[in-house]
């Protein structure tokens, strides 16, 4: 009786591990998720910072280094103290700030580590660390921060700070997690892929409570943080210094360069800060002070404050002018005052005379016989078509467009092309009566301090120039990035470059630079400018190079507000080139007159 | 055969086999799942852990087996009633005297020792039920004999939901297996089976499209077949009762269920919907099954366990250690031993030559397949959580010691069934 429902009974056991087996097979052995969700569980990525690569100076001093700094960590959990009174008087905090604290770590979490006590000094540190072990839970943790030996060049090295949002979309190499730190600014953000290193990734196993449960299999996944590279930088630091101390209380900006490398010797931008400053616990403090200072110290001059060129623009002039042939040195053109004004007491000069005396006619009329040729018939596509060969020569010369400086925010300055002038004339028709005012760099010509070094250097270096750039060696290569190592030659042979040094020679020997850039035992060779600044005082402007024959520095110093340019600027650079190829000045009284500042009163 | 001949050669080996490989596996598992590497002396043995503790309550089943052998065999069937006398009394004295763990109160302590009289309602109750059956005459369809029937059952049933352990009293329901064996009307087994699979569909599907489903198949039932007033006032009735079930599922589910019940049914119909509130004994329990693949992560290799990410790891959710660490592999031969151990069980029932012999197959039968489906089948999220253990595996002493009882009653009186007839 009633044999028959074994089976049925027999088929549900069966039936029920058949089913059991199936569905364990599904998520066994073709889902995958269980098995990544099981990683996601336990698997708990902790992060390995490298060290930021160091920079060096010229020589192998020391510029910018990694300082540790120290927090006080606390595990809720572990945490023992028997005497409260004897543990809040190591670390210096009040009783009710330490249950404070402490109830706030609980809160965050019993088992996981939260900061106690942020940014520790050494002395504290040193203190504390000894005494740490009579009180379980509480822990050092090391972070490091950047330290500069000397407080200059603030803007050229930049800063470091936490990543921003729109940068963190933009990383295309998903390198960068939110919290991590990144060059803002300067040498720190343009060789950022170099100095960051690599962070490595050690990967720890958690428990379900968050608690580390050792390596995860064995460390096979984990990876060693690489150190950033070190950088050698082309700044000598003592001249650098010294370019500092000889611009206090100034505005304005030195650039120097060695001509035959294109290496930065110098860079100066005032009125800057100390970069200190922007280090460690107080950044967001001084940077809020800093950045509302009306002067602007943030803003980095030589790279970018835009001035009209000036009179040292008619030396290139010159040049294109030879090299279209439509000159020669011995061009004598009448100082004809009234179609433009001039200064100086001189009335027909060459070529060389007319530099010396900066005859302002004579390159009024250059530039017309540049840009007229009359190559076609029409007057106005003949200025069109002269005014494009002209500019492309004097961009061979790094000017009106951004140099390619391994800083970022150069900017470009400008020179007009034909383009511009259509637009600017709303397309109605113009010729090079409009337009004249560039030949003797007023006008719609706008360089950049750092364009007018360079171009100081290609002088020196009698047509050629190397972009100029502040890191000469990454890491152990010895090298500069690759484009700083391509030599770039203006469209201007390199022999009609002689008329341009004798005329910056003569410049210093005789004319304009005679009284304060004129040096015993050093050639200099140099070139005045001074930039019309209506209704304020002109700026002061001095572009250079030295010795003559074998040049060793080509600088160019601004000096905002502070006239002629044979005054600050001239006895600036001279000192620097003093300072640069002697060691230190033969002239007190000159460093005392740039240090006194009053270049209004002879 | 010979009644003085010894015990050891009528026993039947392949189920003692099924026994201590069970019991070996699950103290092992048990090992894994309370294993802690950062811990360099936690030795398989030391007492401190459940692992060494469940070694000693092997040690203990070992002499309960002696002790159960060595009895007359004639003593079960005499001893049945007193039996199950003494644990509705020991439920009782718990339900009053005993100490409230975890909200609820099904333990009783000698010293540091804790006893779970409910695990051994479940021998008793079989044996009982055994008894009463004892008679062939004894109708399962009398309406006199099923009343008493269900007060055997029922009785223990009551007492253990009273203490708060629903999960355990809810094993009692499947005696209705045995009933189903041995005449009772398959009504009821129909009956209870459409019922649970019409409360998950509430669950699942809205009211209304229910509703209007059953009144299209109502329609169709009636209109398809013949039109006699008695075939269409059975088909109204039948769907009258199915209406009410759902209109009482809700009432059931919010009013009847405790919170905790409820979230353990929301956690198996979609326990996505909170994977760190009510589904995260599910989503877990499937985590560290699911990453053991098909080879496993290897003995004390497992993560999801170790590391707490599955609750009641040595006891409830033991299958979880067995899955992560031992892979589908692993997964497949316990699954395998466990369904060779039932059909064998169930052939030794079947074999007997008396009917509460063979009632009393059928009820270690039921007992442990209850136990096998509902375990792994919560940790594989086919089932509601119900914590109740995998029989053997799991680690406890009440538990091991209880279904060790239930297995060698059943082989002792496997060893004497020729015996029977003799007497």
């Amino acid at each position: 009786m009633n044999d028959s429902r074994k089976y049925v009974i027999q088929l549900g056991i069966i039936l029920t591990g058949v089913i059991f087996l199936i569905k364990l097979f599904t998520i066994q052995v073709t889902d995958e998720t269980y098995a990544k969700a099981a990683t996601d569980n336990i698997v708990l990525p902790v992060i390995e910072y490298p060290y930021r690569g160091l920079l060096y100076d010229r020589n192998g001093e020391l510029l910018v280094y990694n300082k540790p700094q120290f927090d006080l960590t606390v595990v809720p959990k572990e945490v023992y103290v028997s005497d409260t009174a004897r543990f809040c008087k190591l670390v210096g905090i009040t009783e009710a700030e330490f249950v404070e604290k402490l109830t706030a770590a609980r809160k965050y979490s019993k088992v996981k580590p939260s900061t106690f006590l942020k940014q520790i000094s050494n002395e504290e540190f040193a203190s504390i660390q000894a005494h740490l072990v009579d009180f379980p839970g509480f822990r050092i943790q090391a972070r490091t921060v950047r330290a500069y030996t000397e407080p200059v060049l603030a803007n050229a090295f930049g800063y470091i700070g936490e990543i921003s949002r729109p940068e963190l979309d933009a990383d295309s190499t998903n390198y960068y997690n939110q919290g991590d730190y990144i060059g803002i600014s300067g040498i720190e953000s343009f060789y950022e892929s170099q100095l960051r290193g690599r962070r490595g990734v050690k990967y720890k196993q958690k428990n379900v409570q968050g608690v580390d449960m050792g390596a995860f299999q064995d460390g096979d996944w984990d990876t060693l943080a690489i150190p950033g590279q070190n950088l050698t930088t082309s700044i000598d630091i003592q001249l650098q210094k010294y370019a500092e101390h000889l611009l206090a209380n100034k505005v304005g900006s030195v650039v120097a360069i060695e001509p035959a490398s294109g290496e930065i010797l110098t860079m100066v931008s005032r009125p800057s800060y100390d970069p200190n400053l922007f280090s460690g616990r107080k950044f967001g403090e001084n940077f809020e002070i800093i950045s509302s200072d009306t002067l602007d110290p943030l803003f980095n001059r030589p790279l970018m404050a835009q001035y009209r060129p000036g009179s040292i623009f008619k030396i290139i002039q010159a040049m294109i002018a030879l090299q279209e042939g439509v000159i020669t040195p011995q061009t004598r053109i009448v100082c004809d005052r009234s179609i433009i004004g001039c200064h100086g007491n001189h009335s027909y000069e060459n070529l060389q005379g007319a530099i010396a005396n900066s005859c302002n006619p004579y390159f009024h009329n250059v530039l017309r016989r540049v840009v007229n040729q009359n190559v076609v018939e029409d007057t106005y596509q003949d200025t069109h078509i002269g005014l494009d060969k002209w500019r492309d020569h004097v961009a061979s010369f790094g000017l009106g467009a951004p140099l390619g400086v391994d800083l970022p925010n150069e900017k470009s300055g400008l020179i007009p092309n034909s383009a511009y002038y259509d637009r600017a004339y709303n397309n109605r028709p113009w010729k090079y009566s409009n337009i004249y005012s560039i030949a003797i760099g007023e006008g719609e010509n706008l360089v950049v301090p750092i364009q007018m070094a360079n171009f100081a250097a290609i002088v020196a270096n009698r047509g050629f120039y190397y972009t100029p750039h502040l890191i000469k060696e990454i890491g152990d290569s010895g090298r500069p990035l690759p484009q700083y190592q391509e030599r770039h030659y203006t469209s201007v042979d390199s022999a009609h470059f002689k008329v341009a040094v004798d005329a910056m020679a003569q410049v210093v020997e005789s004319g304009t630079g005679q009284w304060r850039a004129k040096l015993k035992n050093i050639e200099v060779a140099g070139k005045t400018g001074t930039v019309q600044n209506d209704p304020l005082p002109d700026h002061s402007v001095f572009i250079a190079f030295a010795p003559v024959d074998d040049p060793k520095i080509a600088l160019s110093v601004y000096v905002e507000d502070a006239g002629q340019g044979a005054r600050a600027g001239a006895a600036i650079a001279s000192l620097l080139i003093e300072k640069y190829l002697l060691g230190a000045t033969e002239r007190p009284w000159m460093e005392e007159y740039v240090l006194k500042g009053e270049f209004f009163h002879e | 055969m010979n009644r003085g001949e010894n015990i050891l050669s009528r026993l039947d080996w392949l189920t003692v086999l099924l026994f201590f490989l069970l019991v070996l596996m699950g103290w092992l598992n048990i090992y894994a799942a309370v294993y802690d590497n950062s811990q360099t002396n936690s030795s398989i043995f030391d007492f401190g852990l459940n692992s060494g503790r469940q070694i000693v309550w092997i040690g203990a089943s070992v002499l309960i087996i002696v002790f159960l052998m060595a009895l007359d065999f004639k003593f079960y069937d005499t001893f049945g009633y007193v039996a199950y006398g003494l644990v509705i009394a020991t439920l009782l004295f718990v339900l009053i005297f005993g100490r409230e763990v975890a909200g609820s109160k099904s333990w009783l302590y000698f010293g540091p020792v804790g006893l779970q009289p409910s695990e051994f309602a479940k021998f008793a109750t079989a044996l009982a039920v055994a008894r009463f059956l004892k008679e062939p005459a004894t109708k399962t369809g009398k309406f006199k004999n099923l009343a008493t029937l269900a007060v055997i059952i029922g009785l223990p049933l009551v007492l253990i939901i009273l203490q708060g352990d629903t999960g355990t009293a809810l094993v009692f329901t499947v005696f209705i297996l045995v009933l189903y064996r041995e005449g009772l009307s398959p009504f009821f087994l129909i009956i209870g089976l459409s019922a649970s699979a019409i409360f998950i569909l509430t669950l699942l599907v809205n009211q209304i499209v229910l509703g209007v489903g059953l009144a299209v198949v109502t329609i169709l039932l009636i209109a398809l077949g013949q039109k006699t007033p008695k075939r269409i006032s059975v088909i109204l009735i039948g769907a009258a009762m199915v209406f009410g079930v759902i209109k009482s599922v809700d009432y059931l589910f919010s009013n009847v269920l405790r919170p905790h019940q409820q979230n353990r049914i929301r956690a198996l119909i979609n326990p996505e919907a909170d994977p760190l509130g009510y589904g995260w004994n599910v989503t877990q329990s499937k985590i560290a099954i699911g990453s053991g693949g098909m080879w496993g992560k290897g003995f004390l290799e497992g993560t999801q366990t170790k590391f707490d990410f599955v609750p009641e790891q040595s006891t409830d959710f033991i299958f979880c250690t067995i899955g992560e660490e031992h892979g589908y592999i692993g997964s497949l031969l316990v699954v395998g031993l466990f369904l060779t151990l039932l059909l064998r069980v169930m052939y030794i029932a079947e074999r007997q030559k008396t009917r509460f012999a063979r009632v009393y197959g059928y009820a270690v039968t039921s007992i442990l397949f209850f136990h096998f489906a509902v375990n792994i089948g919560m940790t594989i999220g086919l089932f509601p959580v119900i914590g109740i253990p995998l029989p053997f595996f799991s680690y406890g002493g009440s538990s091991l010691w209880a279904f060790t009882i239930l297995l060698f009653i059943l082989l002792k009186l496997d060893a004497h069934r020729m015996d029977m007839l003799l007497r």
